[in-house]
Formats: structure tokens, sequence, C-alpha cells
């Protein structure tokens, strides 16, 4: 059984480690450009979302992505893949 | 001394600070911050409801250490408070010098536990800049635009006590027309509480915290652990005038030594002690017998308050019973890196409005030592120069000379 994935809570999850408004945390949103966020910001946020979501994102996984919606499907997918395990 | 900013135990602003200074009121109670029941001590005094995200955004206070959230409020409120704003200045003309006795503790510790449970890859990004000790005079510089020379200075409990001297001297021989100076901590953590049992060296009056601080009173059981920052704006005594700054006092002398003796014990003659004291007044051009009050290191062990006394006996002679001597640390506990910076603080404020904060639950004076230590109540005194002593573990010891600021 799956639960389906709450994008609030990944707005959260992500305004939390970076120190902004959960609303400011968009699909359309870079994490470097409108997030400002860092390598080290970057670094906490993998553990955050590995922790959260039971995944593993490695640094070369999250370098490719550009924005909140990169991670969003990334997330969708192992979800998906979970359930059909 | 142009402007003071505080985050202390006992008060969060220079008026709450002082009035709690005059009034002998403990900021000393139970540790709220960790879970210490299984601890033989169990008390601390603790900076309550310090609210980081009034002096910077949320991401800053979420990536730095408590001890810099501390100095970043402490900074910002004394640059307030003497009307300076760095970044209207040139950069080179403002430097920060803001010591920690221990760093980020607290993050260390969390980090370690982090790693041991859950892995490698679970330790913070942030650990290194959390708990490196020189990091609150960075984050300072980058939340003022102070950009002159920055550094931190680790000397144990004498920490910002030779950052105000350094700071001084700094401006003295022309490298900065402003110094940011003083010192923070942050150590109520579960190891360092624990270390700090082991060499029992802090109280364990666990029943009575606010009586637990007690320098130079035969019921005296060790010192107590405080957390906070203070720090002092240095002013070049031209540049203050000339833009009519409040000008506070005058850090008129320091000077330095090393005990050569023991990691924690200070020397029982207080040798080191003796030297430092010396060679501040020698630096600052006064007689022992122009100094009316010593805010003494005073931390409320029996090693330490014999062996300062001793110093101030050998340092004073006969004027050492004219004189007089308090700890506040009787009040704000002992903030190690901080305490220096918080004394020298209490120290002007006492030349300034002619009031001797005072030693409190002096109850049964040690026969061992016999100066008048400004017992219980605080003492109306017009004092023209004083000196502020900060000795720390590894035999570290710092003295200022502070005087009282003329009107003409």
């Amino acid at each position: 059984m799956t639960q389906e994935l709450d994008f609030k809570e990944l707005q959260n999850l992500a305004a939390e480690i970076l120190g902004i408004d959960p609303n400011e945390v968009q699909l359309d949103k870079s994490f470097q450009r409108d997030l400002a966020a860092d390598s080290l910001d970057l670094v906490e946020l993998i553990a955050a979302v590995e922790d959260k979501y039971d995944v593993e994102l490695s640094e070369e996984t999250l370098e490719g992505m550009k924005s909140i919606r990169d991670l969003w499907v990334f997330l969708e997918e192992k979800q998906k893949s979970k359930a059909e395990a | 001394m142009t402007g003071l900013g505080f985050v202390t135990p006992i008060g969060q602003d220079i008026e709450t600070v002082w009035s709690s200074l005059v009034e002998g009121v403990s900021g000393v109670g139970p540790i709220t911050r960790f879970d210490a029941s299984d601890y033989a001590c169990r008390i601390a005094a603790e900076v309550k409801d310090y609210d980081a995200e009034r002096f910077m955004d949320r991401k800053t206070a979420r990536h730095i250490g408590r001890y810099c959230q501390f100095a970043v409020g402490a900074a910002k409120m004394a640059l307030e408070d003497a009307g300076l704003d760095p970044h209207e200045m040139d950069p080179d003309d403002v430097g920060v010098i803001i010591s920690s006795g221990i760093g980020g503790m607290e993050e260390i510790e969390r980090n370690h536990s982090a790693l041991l449970e859950r892995g490698v890859r679970r330790i913070s990004p942030f650990t290194v800049p959390m708990m490196i000790a020189d990091m609150a005079a960075g984050i300072v510089a980058m939340q003022t635009g102070a950009g002159g020379l920055n550094y931190a200075i680790v000397s144990a409990c004498a920490s910002s006590g030779h950052a105000i001297g350094e700071a001084a001297e700094i401006i003295k021989r022309g490298d900065s027309v402003a110094m940011i100076a003083g010192g923070a901590e942050a150590t109520i953590t579960p190891l360092t509480m624990g270390a700090f049992i082991q060499i029992k060296a802090v109280s364990e009056r666990n029943d009575e915290p606010e009586r637990a601080c007690r320098p130079w009173d035969v019921e005296r059981d060790g010192f107590v652990m405080g957390e906070g920052s203070a720090v002092l704006i240095l002013e070049d005594w031209e540049h203050a005038r000339k833009r009519g700054a409040h000008v506070y006092a005058e850090i008129a002398g320091y000077g330095g030594s090393a005990d050569m003796y023991h990691v924690t014990a200070p020397h029982p003659e207080g040798q080191g002690a003796i030297r430092a004291m010396r060679k501040a007044l020698t630096k600052a051009e006064v007689e022992p017998e122009e100094i009316g009050y010593v805010n003494a290191h005073g931390t409320s062990t029996k090693l330490g308050d014999v062996a300062e006394t001793k110093a101030i006996k050998a340092v004073f002679g006969d004027h050492a019973y004219k004189l007089a001597v308090s700890s506040t640390k009787s009040m704000h506990a002992h903030l190690l890196g901080g305490a220096g910076a918080l004394e020298a603080g209490a120290t002007i404020l006492a030349l300034e409005r002619g009031v001797l904060p005072p030693t409190i639950n002096l109850d049964k004076q040690d026969p061992e030592c016999d100066l008048d230590y400004v017992p219980n109540h605080s003492r109306k005194a017009d004092v023209k120069v004083a000196i502020s002593n900060s000795f720390g573990f590894g035999g570290h010891n710092a003295t200022l000379v502070i005087k009282k600021t003329e009107p003409n």
C-alpha cells in the first residue's frame, strides 16, 4: 500500500532547510537561482529528503536537477516503483 | 568605549543587565537545554527566549551555532548603542575580535550523535562552520559590514578579556578606527556539563540554583555554567569625539601572562595573575593606589578565589584592603569565553554610573579571603579607575584597566 505524495510536505521540508517561506517552494522554482540554495544547502536537503521519503538521492542526481519539479518527479517515480515492487 | 551589547542570563539589553547587577538578581536556574536529570550538576545560567531572527534572517540563524547567534545579537545591539554603522565607513576601519572559549559545542555533539546513530551522510554540511570558534567574528563581519582585522582569540575563560585588550591595542597602533570586541559561549550541553562535572569544577547546589554561585563564601562548591555574549565597541578617541559619540569609559591598559603551572588549577599564589595585573597597570600608567574597584575573575571555586585574593594583595599591598572587589559571576554565572567581555561591560557601567555591583550569596566569608567583596548589596562609589581580571584553563591571564571618562 502506498500513499499519495503530498506536495505541501515537500514545500515545508525544503522551506525549513532553505530558511524560506513554504509558499516560495513551487514546481517551477530553481534551487540556485530562485531559492538561493548553495552547495551546502543542497547536501542538507539530500539528507532531509532521504530521511523523509526513504529513498537514496545521490549528489550527482540532485546536481542534475534544476528545479523543484525535477525533485518532485523523482520522488513520484520512486513512489511508483515502490508501489509496483 | 562607545557601545555595549548584551545577550546574557541576566538580561538582553543594557538596562535590564544593569538593574540585575545592581539589584543582585541571579540568572541561575535548573538546566532546560537538555535532560540533565542524571547529572550531578543540574543547574546553569541559561539565556531564555532569545529571538535570533530579530537580528538576522532565518537561514543565517539556522546555519550558525548558538554561540554565534548570541554574538550577532550582542554585536548589532552594541553598534546601535554606539550609533556606528560600519556599512557607512571604509571597510578596513572597523575590525572584529569576538572570542569563544570552546565554540559550537552543541552543534558538534548533535552531529556526532547523527554520525553514530545514522551514519556519515547524516552529518550536517554546516557542522564545520557551526563548530569552529572563530565563526562569531566571521559572521559578525558578514552581518555588520565590518571588514577590518578579523579573528578570535582562544584562551578559555580569559578569551574575551584578551579580545578587548588586543582590540584596544589594534586601535592604538592605528590599524583600525573602531573594533567590535567581545566574546560568546553556549556550552550548556550534555558533553560539556558532564566534562566539567568530571573535573569537580561546577557547583552541585541543585536545590538552590540562585544561591549556587557564591565567590569567597565558605559554602561555595564550584562555578556555575553560563551562556551568552557581550560585545563592546572600542573606538579611536578622536573619532568618537568628532562624531559626538557617548564615551562610556576608556580601556587604558591591558596586561597578559601565563601561570606556567597546571592545565586547570590556578597557580596557588596567583603568580601569573600578579604579573598580568602589574603589566596592565604599568601600560595604563596608573599607580596601584588609584584603583578603586576590581571586577574579579571570582568563579566561586576554592582554589581560584584564594589565589586571586593573594594576587590582589601582592599587587596592591595595604591598598588591597581599601579598594572594593566583586564578582558579578555570582549573578550571571560563568560565560567562559564570554565572561571577560560581560565583566568589562559591568565594570564600565559601574564606573559610569557610580555604583559597584555586589558579590551575591556571600554570607560567610572564607577566612583566607579577607578583602572587601561588596557583599550582597550594590554600593554607591565614585571610582575613577578599575581593573577587570580574566583567567583561563591553561593558565592564561588577562587584566584590563578601565578609566572613567572625565567630563570636559
